[in-house]
């Protein structure tokens, strides 16, 4: 179903970020904000909850962390034990470095690739990104639903200061 | 005579200087940084990149000629069984760590002077890593076989590698800390991949931007969750970062080798490592900002800071200099203070006595802080601290191996002429790809500039709310 959506651009950060905060307090559902940088203060004002993406690292880290813990005592105690220096063959001290390299490789490869999965974002996708938001605009997003006053949405929406309002029928990618 | 009106803190402390000069606006920072990569290269531009390409060619020649050959052309003997190959390994290595110092932990200390300076000092340490990894794979001898460093099942029992050497660690600190370097640095690339994807309708420029920019569309969803995987990482890269030149400090610090076997090499070493990285990005810096227009950007206030740093690091340098010969003085093992004397006194005298004044003495000069406004006086400073650096782990480790436990198998170690050429190599792989990357690639990260240049209190920030009123 194709929704209308009122993009309007403002030139400041802070015209953006008030704006989102009013909109919301008066009712109206801000679909999203396109910004050139990450705003501070904006995932508050959008109600965004934290993102569970800590946890994926965390996990990714742990299987790192055994993983390489695992392998080491099984290929040099178990399966093939090698006598260096008359050390045991599961000495942990020994096994720490690698264990703790392979903790970090796997966490920090499984955050990222996780937070380019939940963001949908991979080589080749098409967008069509509001005008100048990747340069020097921020465009903020709001349903404009026939059920919602559109009328009173554009006047605030000047008042706090939009340089340009567009009206758009299909409905800008949402994430969830 | 002061009013009670007056503010202490203001009459204490001069306002800082802001960190982005020139009053910018948003689409000005877009424009200036994006222009040197749309337009032709300058002309000084070419000369370096044909001084580097050159050297990375001799570099080329001489590395074929030795794996051809094998290593035998290089000036090892049975006593100093390590020389340039390992000084040179080691030396890449800490230039590297500068620039994750910069991206992650001053990240995480929230520092915002960094923003200007860490796309270019995350480059670098990419590079220098490159660099770094070519030299123990010629050290093997027969590089092609190098996989057999991974621990895959194997036809060889399988005989699995041994995790307990320090060269195994070493294979896995290496290769972690470029792959995590390599993410980190592309991760924080994508917003402005985004950004000069958009400027540009047409070309190969904007195909390939479109591909690896991933679609990124600066929705603040996708910010909130950028920001907390850049968090993330940066918490992931600090560790790293300590334990990359701990683990190459084990090569030495785990053998009987008087001189290595010492206990402070892993904080001695990162200080090194950390000290000679900030040295190589004030290079760096120093000559971009001037050919590159971007002395906006790269502002007094960020060579100040990197300056302060350097001499930070510098002095706890000196102070692992002075520990290691009372340790040795103090340990009563009268190997381990022949090997100091013979430092300081012996037949690499000079190479010590250069390593000393270079890091210890010259960065002295940047207690004034009309040398460190001087950018001449700090790029000489910063050369002589890389060079330096080089000498000192050249010291540690040839002095500590030529004269061993057993006098009648001294030796003395001179490097040949192909060891010489494949240093000069290394310098030209690590500038060709700098020079390339400042031609391809934002030197300046966009996004983060723009977010600091807003920031609370910032002066552009209030001379534009003023123009607006």
């Amino acid at each position: 179903m194709s929704e209308r959506t009122i993009l309007a651009s403002f030139a400041d950060e802070h015209d953006a970020l008030d704006v989102v905060r009013t909109l919301r307090a008066a009712g109206y559902r801000v679909r999203d904000v396109y910004s050139p940088h990450a705003i501070h203060g904006m995932d508050e004002a959008l109600g965004l909850r934290p993102t569970r993406l800590t946890w994926v690292c965390f996990v990714c880290g742990a299987v790192g962390l055994f993983a390489a813990l695992w392998l080491q005592n099984w290929a040099n105690a178990i399966d093939w034990p090698i006598n260096v220096g008359g050390k045991p063959w599961n000495s942990l001290p020994a096994e720490a470095p690698v264990a703790f390299e392979m903790l970090v490789l796997l966490a920090a490869f499984g955050s990222v690739l996780a937070c380019l999965a939940v963001c949908r974002l991979y080589p080749g996708k098409r967008v069509a990104a509001a005008a100048r938001v990747t340069d020097d605009r921020y465009a903020v997003a709001v349903d404009a639903s026939p059920a919602l006053p559109r009328g009173e949405l554009r006047r605030l929406l000047s008042e706090k200061g939009a340089v340009e309002i567009v009206e758009q029928l299909s409905a800008v990618e949402e994430g969830r | 005579m002061s009013s009670p009106h007056h503010e202490p803190s203001s009459a204490l402390y001069p306002p800082e200087p802001p960190l982005i000069a020139g009053h910018k606006s948003l689409g000005d920072v877009t424009r200036e940084i994006c222009q040197p990569l749309e337009g032709r290269p300058t002309r000084l531009w070419w000369i370096g990149f044909i001084v580097a390409a050159s050297a990375l060619l001799l570099g080329v020649v001489s590395v074929t000629y030795q794996i051809a050959t094998g290593i035998g052309v290089w000036g090892l003997n049975k006593t100093v069984g390590w020389g340039f190959d390992i000084t040179n390994f080691v030396f890449w290595v800490g230039i590297g760590h500068a620039g994750t110092l910069i991206s992650a932990v001053l990240f995480l200390f929230r520092q915002k002077w960094r923003t200007s300076v860490n796309r270019a000092a995350e480059a670098m340490t990419l590079f220098a890593v490159m660099c770094a990894g070519i030299f123990p794979l010629i050290h093997m001898g027969r590089p092609w076989l190098a996989y057999w460093f991974a621990p895959y099942p194997n036809l060889r029992g399988p005989l699995w590698i041994n995790f307990k050497s320090p060269l195994v660690w070493d294979f896995f600190a290496i290769s972690t800390y470029f792959l995590v370097s390599a993410l980190f640095w592309y991760f924080g690339l994508i917003p402005d991949l985004a950004t000069i994807r958009d400027r540009n309708r047409r070309g190969l420029r904007t195909k390939i931007c479109r591909a690896l920019s991933l679609g990124w569309n600066g929705s603040a969803r996708t910010w909130h969750r950028y920001e907390t995987v850049y968090l993330l990482l940066a918490g992931l890269a600090t560790p790293l970062v300590f334990s990359v030149h701990t683990i190459v400090s084990m090569d030495f610090a785990t053998s009987v080798i008087p001189g290595w076997h010492t206990t402070i090499f892993p904080p001695y070493f990162v200080a090194g490592a950390i000290f000679s990285g900030l040295a190589m990005v004030l290079t760096l810096m120093l000559v971009a900002r001037k050919t590159m227009r971007l002395e906006h950007y790269i502002t007094a206030r960020h060579v100040d800071t990197m300056c302060k740093l350097m001499l930070s690091m510098g002095c706890v340098v000196g102070l692992a200099y002075g520990t290691e010969f009372f340790i040795a003085f103090y340990s009563g093992n009268p190997y381990e203070q022949f090997v100091f004397l013979n430092r300081a006194a012996g037949p690499f005298a000079p190479a010590y006595w250069t390593m000393v004044i270079c890091n210890v003495v010259i960065p002295q000069v940047l207690w004034l802080k009309p040398v460190r406004s001087n950018f001449a006086a700090v790029f000489v400073v910063s050369i002589f601290v890389n060079i330096g650096m080089w000498f000192e782990r050249f010291v540690i480790i040839v002095t500590s191996l030529h004269r061993d436990y057993l006098p009648s198998s001294w030796a003395t170690y001179f490097p040949t002429i192909i060891e010489v050429a494949t240093l000069i190599g290394s310098f030209g792989l690590f500038f060709t790809c700098f020079l390339l990357f400042c031609r391809f690639v934002p030197v300046i990260a966009m996004a983060e500039v723009k977010g600091v240049l807003h920031a609370p209190g910032h002066r552009s920030d209030v001379a534009q709310k003023g123009e607006a009123a």
